[in-house]
């Protein structure tokens, strides 16, 4: 349930829809039936989709580092009728940030291109995305493999699946608001085995890990009133997987919430609205943008068994990426520690509402 | 031998200031003439400079801040599958593809549109991506996604006059099409004439499916370029060339060296004349001062002392002057390039109005210039002065040349000869570096043969006996005062000859372009399509035009531009039809190949695409066109003086073969008899494509012969100026030479007077001089002219514009010429007479005495 995500490439969406010729979007339908490994590989007609890693890495000496590794296609609308190759009808946009203690801030880069010659293509098939120097690739085993270059760090890693995939939501049909119409097809892999190496200062050291993958495609988009959302995805040591999010108004309430909590033997939780708590246990103020941001948060969820609670601690309190000179919106997105789990944790629309 | 005067400043004080007290006017002519030459030099050099600049500013901001780009030979562009091969090479960080083409905007003024990728000019060339009106900073957003958006550089927005968010149609040969104007380029100066959109509506509307003008790319950091210039020539196909802004520079440096170059060595001549002027007026200040010398070395001023100090002040009239000149050259630059733009009217940067650019450097250099010309101009006088015996000289002020003495030829011949030599010279980095070396030596030969002329042309006039008195004390006086005649004729021969040079260059080139002209243009009706380098006339449309009533004949042209060295200007290809056993039908042939043979296409090449590229008539070379090379054969060697970078000609059969072009964009019209061509002219605008009809001109050859003399004359305007300018110096040079010389021969006169010679016989005598002086330098100039003149249309234009033209003598104004300069040195010496015997004759001769 990642359809927020990312507030630029849904700013980007958004005004891209201001000028475009009428191009029909297909609906997300529920009860989806996803066929694998197709579903792997996007799903050019519909607005947006997106493969999300995020991921907790030890190096060699024991180092822990917050990795996020994004791509995102979008189709714009535009250009349904031009007959030049340029035509920009579907864009590609990748974004991947380090948390790194040592650093005490984000340390981020991206890529964008429009779709074509070879250059930034979204395959069909399978997983096989390629944005100029940065790729993701699902290899015929299941296996994920990830390249990224930026300007302060390599990443080349290889993200091994240990459970089957999750979907989320009804089969995979994902609510996030509270119109039908406001879904997506999502689904997760959540407790990948990493492996490979992280290139920082022009050293390569080995590292180790543990990932999530969600996969997310739609043409919806948020609810009028929602000002912003919070999100969490929790590997937890005994092999279930916690995903929980909120879509708050301007009061900071919830419109929409949702989730799910799988155990390592595959019982799965659907959670709706009133299924899931967020409250704050402590703010971090950033002294760059002046903006609050709740970095420390109790969970609570309403399980079969009764509720229960985590508490979500973060790696680095200063997890703040300011993306407007970009175009994009300022938000929060860090690695967080939980009791007996690992995940990353993201706070959107805390500065200004996204205007959607 | 007595010391040295130990006096030397107040001395100088003293001389100069007294000097220059007495003859204020003297020493003002001299000053000024330096000025002048100098002040012309650096203009010129200023306002080439600022041009150059200005230029370069211009590809800069076109070309955004790419390290290196690689550019299409041709207007058509190349495969655009070249852009992903470029953009994974190791050493590129980003490529960012380009459409570029020229289009009109509503008013008919001609604007670069650019299509980019935003998401890859964000990376490579930031500065082109545009700012939305009245949304700052949201320009990477609304042009990825405007597809229809247009921002404009500000000079382009203000012809526009239309209001943001408003249709703005553009033109190409493609058709029309009507972008919504979003916003501007702050990133672009304020004088480009710049449009920017998507690269994908760009290569829809205006440009060809497939097909790139261009691609920007930025380098990774600490990348070896000369490596990854090999890696890219390797992936580019022939319509694409690898540019550097080391070879644009050096592109946009040919674009007008030539031009510039020769101006430059005008404004030369002309601070040579100066040079020429201070000789004179110190000569004759040494020759009228010698006794007062002589008594400085009696009172114990060494030779070397004396040398100084005629040096020194050589070197004061050089400061004036050449500080003078800067401040003036200073102010003509400004205004030239207000009143005649950056080209100085060569029509190389049109439409460029560049801010004035001062260059340290430049004006050290110049004011050097000046000071050593006028150095040089008195270090002649001062050697001679301190040749002088002081006891003779403290009794004597005349000439003091031998008369006896026979004037020597051997240093003017060698001279002469040193001059023939270099006019064989081949240029030197495409300059005619030898041939001006040539023009000088020449010069000074002949000035330095005119002691030796004047004496030999005298010698039978000498022997004459029962004179009347005038002619024969004009005779006795011309012979016996070798020196001073030699000074007056100095004058005259080198003005006059450089002008005879210039006429001779001018009147034969304007005669070769007007017969040129009528040759181009023997058909009744042109046609032509703007801008139209792809597109234009389709078949149907020459089908249409073709089966007009009234037309007897109807040829199709296409021209374009085509890139073949990565740091030369295009050429342009020109394809038309061309019958190969009768090729001088459609061409001005002044070369003929033997009959092609084989299977290579035939192709005729202009003169300076001849003399540029080193392809003769016969010879074999590789032509890139339509994504691949040709090996095409040189039938022949055509004259051109309308592309001064090369032009090839073709067949268009052959042309359409190679390239799979149909269209053409320009047309020859031949009417049948009896048919009016104001008639058909409205007939064929009719028939046009509507697309096209506003973008097409249609015109008579006496139109187009008129327009292209104007050019031609417009072009050579600074060329005549700085000319006249020369020559008028000079000739105040003769002037001033002719009245001092005159002016100190009151004593002379008053001895005259005094044993019975009338004042009328005087001012005869004095006329007589004058006259004969006047005859023998004009005609002298006259033939040294015509020597130079012809360096000048063998050598230097060759050399340097790549053409050539046939010799033709403008005998009216060489008539002209020397009956202006007799009259004007007679008249000269007759006015300088006349004051110089006002006075009474026996004060006259006591005076000095």
């Amino acid at each position: 349930m990642r359809h927020f995500h990312k507030p630029l490439l849904v700013l980007l969406a958004a005004v891209f829809l201001a000028g475009a010729a009428p191009v029909t979007f297909p609906k997300v339908e529920p009860r989806p039936t996803f066929t694998f490994p197709r579903d792997h590989g996007a799903h050019p007609a519909f607005r947006t989709e997106w493969w999300y890693v995020t991921g907790w890495l030890k190096t060699q000496d024991g180092r822990d580092l917050g990795v996020q590794v994004t791509f995102f296609r979008s189709r714009t609308g535009l250009g349904a009728e031009n007959p030049s190759r340029f035509a920009p009808q579907q864009i590609l946009f990748a974004h991947a940030a380090l948390s790194d203690p040592a650093i005490g801030h984000l340390v981020h880069d991206q890529r964008i291109s429009r779709q074509g010659f070879g250059l930034a293509e979204a395959a069909m098939t399978d997983t096989a995305i390629v944005l100029d120097d940065w790729s993701l690739n699902r290899e015929a085993s299941g296996t994920f493999k990830t390249r990224v270059r930026s300007s302060d760090f390599d990443l080349d890693l290889t993200l091994d699946p240990t459970q089957p995939v999750l979907r989320q939501g009804l089969a995979g049909y994902s609510q996030k608001g509270p119109k039908p119409e406001q879904a997506s097809y999502y689904f997760t892999l959540p407790h990948l085995r990493v492996t490979g190496t992280i290139t920082q200062g022009g050293k390569r050291v080995p590292v180790t890990g543990e990932a999530w993958l969600d996969r997310e495609w739609s043409s919806t988009l948020l609810d009028p009133r929602a000002v912003g959302w919070d999100w969490v995805g929790l590997n937890l040591d005994d092999g279930s997987a916690l995903t929980a999010f909120q879509v708050r108004d301007k009061s900071g309430a919830p419109v929409w919430a949702g989730g799910s909590l799988r155990t390592s033997t595959g019982q799965t939780t659907v959670l709706g609205p009133g299924d899931v708590a967020f409250a704050t246990r402590r703010t971090w103020h950033s002294p760059r943008t002046g903006t609050d941001y709740p970095v420390e948060r109790s969970l609570t969820i309403k399980t079969p068994g009764g509720p229960r609670q985590w508490t979500l601690k973060p790696l680095m309190a200063d997890s703040e990426l300011d993306s407007r000179r970009g175009g994009g919106p300022v938000y929060w997105e860090g690695a967080v520690r939980t009791e007996g789990g690992r995940g990353f944790l993201e706070l959107t629309g805390y500065l200004t509402p996204l205007s959607l | 031998m007595p010391a040295d005067l130990p006096l030397r400043p107040v001395l100088l004080r003293w001389m100069v200031g007294g000097e220059w007290r007495a003859h204020p006017g003297r020493v003002i002519v001299a000053a000024l003439a330096i000025a002048i030459g100098v002040a012309l030099g650096y203009a010129v050099h200023l306002v080439n400079r600022s041009a150059l600049d200005e230029f370069a500013r211009a590809v800069q901001s076109v070309s955004g801040e790419a390290d290196l780009q690689v550019h299409a030979t041709q207007a058509a562009g190349f495969d655009e599958a070249l852009y992903p091969k470029l953009a994974r090479l190791p050493g590129i960080a980003h490529a960012s593809p380009v459409v570029e083409v020229q289009a009109t905007l509503p008013d008919r003024s001609q604007i670069t549109l650019l299509g980019l990728d935003v998401f890859r000019a964000a990376q490579v060339t930031p500065g082109l991506i545009g700012r939305p009106a009245g949304n700052p900073g949201q320009g990477l957003r609304d042009m990825a996604l405007g597809e229809d958006a247009i921002y404009l550089s500000q000079s382009a927005l203000l012809a526009s006059k239309t209001p943001f968010g408003q249709p703005l149609t553009l033109s190409t040969a493609k058709g029309h099409y009507a972008a919504r104007l979003a916003g501007t380029l702050p990133g672009l100066g304020p004088n480009r004439r710049v449009a920017v959109m998507d690269i994908a509506t760009a290569q829809w509307r205006f440009g060809t499916p497939g097909r790139l003008q261009r691609i920007d790319l930025a380098l990774r950091p600490g990348v070896s370029l000369a490596r990854l210039e090999d890696d890219i020539r390797k992936v580019l196909p022939p319509d694409a060339e690898l540019v550097t802004p080391k070879s644009e520079a050096r592109r946009s440096d040919s674009l007008s060296r030539a031009y510039r170059v020769n101006l430059e060595m005008l404004a030369m001549v002309a601070l040579l004349t100066g040079g020429f002027l201070v000789y004179s007026a110190q000569s004759l200040s040494v020759a009228r001062r010698r006794s007062q010398f002589a008594l400085l070395r009696v009172l114990g001023l060494s030779q070397r002392g004396l040398l100084t100090q005629i040096l020194l002040e050589g070197f004061a009239v050089g400061v004036i002057g050449a500080l003078g000149g800067l401040l003036l050259g200073l102010g003509l630059a400004t205004a030239a390039l207000q009143l005649l733009g950056g080209d100085l009217g060569g029509g190389f940067f049109a439409g460029s109005r560049p801010e004035l650019s001062f260059d340290p450097l430049a004006t050290g250099v110049f004011l050097g210039l000046g000071l050593a010309v006028a150095m040089a101009g008195s270090l002649w006088p001062a050697l001679e002065a301190g040749k002088v015996q002081p006891a003779v000289a403290l009794k004597t002020s005349g000439d003091t040349v031998d008369p006896r003495h026979r004037p020597s030829l051997v240093w003017p011949m060698i001279l002469l000869g040193a001059g023939g030599l270099a006019a064989l010279a081949p240029p030197i980095l495409d300059l005619p570096l030898f041939g001006y070396g040539a023009m000088a030596l020449t010069l000074a030969g002949g000035i330095g043969a005119m002691p030796w002329l004047a004496r030999t042309l005298l010698s039978p006039l000498n022997r004459l006996n029962n004179l009347l008195p005038a002619p024969y004390l004009a005779i006795r006086r011309l012979w016996g005062a070798p020196g001073q005649a030699a000074v007056a004729l100095c004058g005259i021969v080198a003005s006059t000859s450089l002008m005879v040079a210039m006429a001779i260059m001018v009147s034969s080139f304007r005669g070769s372009v007007d017969d040129w002209l009528v040759q181009l243009l023997p058909s009744d009706v042109y046609l032509r399509v703007a801008g139209a380098e792809t597109g234009g006339l389709d078949p149907t449309a020459q089908a249409r035009l073709a089966a007009l009533p009234g037309l007897a004949r109807i040829q199709f042209r296409r021209s374009l531009t085509l890139r073949l060295s990565h740091d030369q200007p295009p050429i342009t290809l020109i394809a038309t039809p061309i019958d190969r056993q009768n090729p001088g039908r459609s061409l001005t042939l002044v070369r003929q190949a033997r009959a092609p043979t084989g299977s290579q296409v035939p192709v005729w090449v202009s003169e300076p695409m001849s003399r540029l590229y080193h392809v003769k008539s016969g010879d074999t070379f590789v032509l890139p066109l339509g994504g691949k090379t040709h090996r095409v054969f040189v039938a022949g060697v055509w004259r051109d003086y309308s592309r001064p970078f090369g032009a090839v000609a073709m067949d268009a059969v052959a042309y359409t073969r190679m390239t799979g072009d149909t269209g053409r964009s320009e047309a020859a019209i031949d009417l049948k008899p009896g048919v009016a061509a104001a008639g058909v002219l409205p007939v064929l605008r009719a028939a046009l494509p509507a697309d096209l009809a506003d973008r097409t001109d249609l015109a008579l050859p006496k139109d187009l012969r008129r327009m292209a003399l104007t050019i031609f004359d417009r072009s050579f305007a600074m060329t005549y100026a700085l000319e006249a300018i020369a020559i008028l110096v000079g000739m105040a040079g003769v002037a001033a030479t002719f009245s001092a010389q005159t002016l100190a021969r009151t004593r002379e006169f008053g001895m005259l007077r005094h044993i019975g010679v009338t004042r009328g016989q005087v001012l005869a005598m004095l006329a007589l001089e004058g006259g004969l002086l006047g005859a023998v330098g004009s005609l002298a100039g006259l033939a040294l002219g015509a020597v130079m003149g012809q360096i000048l249309i063998q050598v230097i234009n060759p050399q340097s514009f790549n053409w050539t033209m046939d010799t033709r003598w403008p005998f009216t104004l060489f008539g002209l010429l020397v009956a202006a300069l007799i009259t004007a040195a007679a008249g000269t010496a007759v006015l300088a007479g006349r004051s110089a015997l006002s006075g009474d004759a026996i004060r006259s001769v006591r005076e000095d005495w």
